[in-house]
């Protein structure tokens, strides 16, 4: 049953029944309605996740082997799943008060995680490629939502854009490789490429287009604009997911199909972290709209990711795939407050955020958590993930790329910390209590109960993560 | 019961409970991180007194493995070298939560996080796993940021940035050290520092770890020339957040030197002897030398802080028992000496409203009991025998002029310096005809009074029954020593 097993993608059907249920229920239901549509994702999400979890143990491949459950896809599906599920809950206020398009939003929102559920199980270069489009063209739209907002046009535009070009380089990337090994199925471009001029282009023009995904420099100049233009919830969305989606097809790709050249990428994929960290975390220094500086700061984060990928090993995979992890809960409990400050106050500026501590103190806390966490401070999870990664990076010999992230952290420290000094140490303009709202309140609990208690017992994720990486480097 | 985890999380147990009083409530906040500093204090004195100096090893151990795949265990003991750590922390955290007893702005806040620091020091001190260490270490400097930044001078924000920014490229460097000793423990590698202690290194990896350990350490000690953050963080802290500062804070430096740096890579401790020798001589000179000039009284004491720091460092340097037992001495009488006198020049600016010494003249007469204490205090900090501070500056001479003379003369020397300084301040702030601006003002009185007394009955103490504390110094110190063959 290897050729058609449509049982292993029960999880992605699922997504896919519960986002046209979404679409319809959009059609019938009233204006007032539409409150349900986020609650009814959420809940329905329960169900791909479920699957996930239940077919997690059947390491099989299916649609003659294009498809595979394994630890790594099943580990980064939940991810996505849970990603959409927090950004979905912290959205209902914000997006039922910019657009009447609700459904559409929500359901483009699945369907980006559809794509990127399959892009974690995709074992051939095409069907990575149509996922990665679905994932890209759904995030374009989410970006360019607010029709009347120049800003949101703005970066919509610019995403599409660039993402175009950036795709065109992944195709040319894997033309090239089909030229050379006669194949996209990724375990038989193993056993036939053969290090040369073509693999080493092709290498290059695959880095760039994934580069792009994950934002690494010098293919992130998409972030801060898109960042900064997009609506908030979309932001968090792409901060959190689709750079997780980026990182899971970087490792499958490279340490499956570009194994022949594994004497080169871990070179080339240090050089870019050591670069994009260091771009990063020195852009977000002067900024004073906090979507930018996330932005900014998320190139950074993915700089340090990135170092995962500077050894050919499992350890350091393992560390990239936890770090992941860490990242994700800890960028959706920050984006989570920041929706919240955009929805109220209409501001995503960092004036805007002073004396929050006093207006609206369970979020200010929630936030500096997450904040600290990715400063890297323990007992945190950004903490253990800093450590996890930079020990197996430092056990390959990178002492100098571990050197260069830890200045960087402590560079980095300033602009989270600005975001703490604003809410904290300022005086509130009005002091008023800022209202809350509960599904946001409950997504930012969420994220940062998880950061807390990853930080206070990694172990078993840590584990999780080491089984993920032996999917590919066994 | 397990005595150290209680009193580095009563602490913490404290900040919860005041987080959760309504914010109406001023006196609830400050009651209760009194009570639950007193309750570490009190369990830090059952374990001094309970333990045993002649007995080797460490005790009141704890280890419980915590990230089994790492090799990272939740391991907490006590010996010589940390236990007067531990006690000084807790007494002096106690201390400043009275010496905050009339803190105005955001007190619920500001108890929570002293509190919320308390734990993260505690930690340090007791942690004997290196990855531990350095997780309390960094729990120590968000709580300080927020102190300095919120409760601060004018220039707060400025200062507190700038300690947390030091700081954290110090730690980054700390833990470059760190992973790197990791990496050469016998696989499967482990964090024990205790394990650490008894391995050889190979002499070039030794000396380049060393180094990177050592940054760490000197930011926060602080060694000339990383000393530039404490002047600032210093003045702009508020009075009780000077007190730990100087007074716990850069024994974090001094207790990382000696336990990781000098005990756990004895033989590149050596090879860099003459080198920390002339940063410490350094350190004393210029600190002692800068605090002459300064018109500010805080900044003065500040500067001192740092001269009488190269003390410890000199001891360090010199590595012999005696010298080293000294170092080990002069951290916890310099943080008893140094947080009375900041404590004391909070009580002064409370009253006058300024900390220039230009203006202020003639203040013993108002303030006799003040004016006494702070006599003392300048006495006990430029060694005068019966005091703790010559206990602790005589043994660090004695211990060093064999093996470095020249450095221990001229660090001796310093001691004139800071005589000089110290008693021409008090002669230009207390002494001398009354100033008719002063006339309105009034002595220490109420709560005010305990620390300042408790702290000068410590500090006599100690200097007529040093046993009291050098039994326990020495018994840390002897494992150091064997290890060194010294």
């Amino acid at each position: 049953m290897q050729q058609m097993n449509f049982v292993l993608l029960a999880p992605e059907l699922a997504l896919v029944a519960l986002a046209i249920l979404l679409v319809v229920l959009d059609l019938v239901l009233t204006d007032k309605g539409k409150v349900v549509l986020p609650f009814v994702g959420v809940l329905g999400l329960v169900v791909p996740a479920g699957l996930v979890v239940a077919l997690a143990s059947r390491r099989e491949t299916s649609f003659f082997g294009t498809f595979v459950v394994d630890d790594l896809a099943s580990f980064f599906k939940i991810i996505f799943l849970v990603a959409a599920a927090l950004v979905m809950l912290a959205s209902v206020d914000y997006i039922r008060r910019r657009t009447q398009y609700q459904g559409e939003y929500y359901a483009t929102i699945l369907f980006s995680t559809l794509g990127m559920m399959f892009m974690a199980s995709g074992r051939e270069l095409l069907t990575l490629y149509v996922a990665l489009e679905l994932t890209s063209i759904s995030l374009y739209i989410m970006a360019g939502f607010l029709k009347k907002d120049q800003g949101s046009t703005e970066a919509g535009l610019k995403y599409l854009l660039l993402g175009a070009l950036a795709s065109t380089s992944l195709l040319y990337g894997i033309a090239i490789v089909y030229g050379a090994t006669g194949t996209t199925f990724l375990p038989d471009i193993a056993k036939r490429l053969t290090v040369g001029l073509p693999a080493v282009v092709a290498m290059v023009m695959i880095a760039a287009g994934f580069g792009f995904k994950v934002a690494a420099v010098p293919f992130h100049m998409w972030v801060p604009d898109v960042y900064q233009g997009a609506p908030t919830s979309t932001t968090a969305f792409v901060s959190v997911a689709s750079k997780a989606a980026g990182f899971v097809v970087v490792l499958r790709v490279f340490a499956t199909a570009l194994a022949p050249l594994a004497g080169l990428w871990p070179a080339l994929f240090a050089v870019l972290a050591a670069v994009t960290m260091t771009v990063g975390n020195l852009g977000a220094l002067r900024q004073t709209n906090v979507k930018r500086l996330m932005g900014y700061s998320s190139v950074g984060q993915a700089g340090y990711a990135l170092m995962g990928l500077a050894a050919a090993t499992a350890a350091t995979s393992a560390g990239l795939i936890f770090f992941i992890l860490a990242y994700a809960l800890t960028n959706l409990g920050v984006f989570a407050a920041i929706i919240h400050v955009s929805d109220r106050l209409e501001s995503d500026e960092l004036a805007a955020y002073e004396g929050l501590a006093r207006r609206a103190p369970l979020l200010s806390l929630a936030m500096v958590l997450c904040l600290l966490s990715l400063v890297g401070l323990p007992p945190l999870a950004g903490f253990w993930s800093k450590v996890y990664l930079f020990l197996s990076v430092f056990g390959q010999g990178q002492v100098l790329l571990v050197i260069v992230a830890l200045l960087n952290s402590a560079v980095a420290a300033y602009y989270y910390v600005k975001i703490v000094h604003s809410m904290y140490l300022k005086p509130a303009p009005i002091d008023k209590p800022l209202p809350g709202n509960l599904s946001l309140g409950v997504a930012l609990a969420a994220a940062t109960v998880g950061v807390v208690v990853i930080g206070l017992a990694p172990s078993p994720f840590m584990a999780l993560a080491t089984s993920a990486a032996g999917a590919v480097f066994p | 019961m397990p005595m150290l985890s209680a009193i580095i999380f009563l602490p913490l147990v404290g900040a919860i409970a005041i987080a959760l009083t309504p914010r109406e409530n001023v006196r609830a906040p400050r009651a209760i991180a009194a009570l639950f500093s007193a309750a570490s204090l009190a369990l830090s004195l059952v374990v001094f007194f309970g333990f045993r100096p002649g007995q080797a090893g460490t005790q009141f151990v704890e280890k419980v493995p915590w990230v089994p795949s790492l090799g990272v265990s939740y391991f907490l003991g006590v010996d010589g070298l940390n236990l007067p750590m531990v006690v000084l922390t807790a007494l002096l955290t106690f201390l400043a939560v009275l010496a905050s007893w009339r803190i105005e702005l955001r007190p619920k806040e500001y108890f929570a996080i002293l509190l919320l620091l308390e734990t993260g020091v505690l930690g340090v001190f007791s942690a004997l796993d290196l990855a531990l260490f350095f997780l309390f270490w960094e729990v120590e400097l968000i709580p300080m940021y927020l102190l300095i930044g919120i409760w601060g001078g004018p220039r707060r924000e400025y200062a507190a940035i700038k300690f947390v920014i030091y700081t954290l490229l110090g730690s980054a460097m700390m833990l470059v050290g760190i992973l790197a000793l990791y990496f050469r423990t016998p696989a499967p590698h482990t964090f024990d520092m205790l394990a650490m202690a008894q391995m050889r290194w190979e002499p070039a990896f030794a000396s380049a770890v060393f180094l990177f350990l050592f940054f760490g350490f000197a930011v926060k000690l602080p060694v000339f020339p990383f000393h530039t953050w404490l002047p600032d963080a210093h003045v702009e802290a508020p009075t009780a957040v000077s007190v730990l500062l100087a007074g716990v804070l850069l024994k974090m430096g001094a207790y990382g030197m000696l336990r990781i740096n000098v005990g756990i890579l004895p033989d590149a401790a050596k090879q860099y002897a003459l080198l920390i020798g002339i940063l410490a001589v350094i350190n004393v000179l210029y600190g002692a030398a800068v605090s002459m000039v300064q018109k500010d009284l805080k900044a003065m004491v500040a500067f001192s802080s740092i001269s009488h720091m190269g003390y410890v460092l000199l001891g360090m340097a010199a590595l012999s028992y005696v010298s080293l037992s000294g170092a080990a001495l002069q951290m916890f009488t310099h943080g008893m000496i140094t947080g009375l006198l900041f404590l004391l020049v909070g009580s002064v600016y409370e009253r006058t409203h300024t900390r220039q010494i230009g203006e202020m003249g003639g203040l013993a007469p108002r303030m006799p009991l003040l004016a006494a204490v702070f006599v003392m205090a300048g006495l006990a900090s430029l060694g005068l025998p019966g005091m703790a501070g010559f206990i602790a500056e005589f043994t660090v001479f004695v211990g060093s002029f064999p093996s470095i003379p020249v450095l221990t003369i001229l660090g001796a020397a310093g001691i004139v310096v800071t005589a000089g300084y110290l008693l021409w301040m008090l002669e230009r702030v207390f002494f001398g005809p009354p100033n008719p601006r002063f006339a309105t003002l009034g002595d220490a009185h109420g709560v005010e009074v305990v620390p300042l007394v408790a702290l000068v009955g410590i500090i006599i103490l100690i200097g007529v029954y040093p046993a009291l504390l050098t039994d326990v110094v020495s018994s840390g110190i002897a494992p150091l020593t064997a290890r060194l063959g010294v």
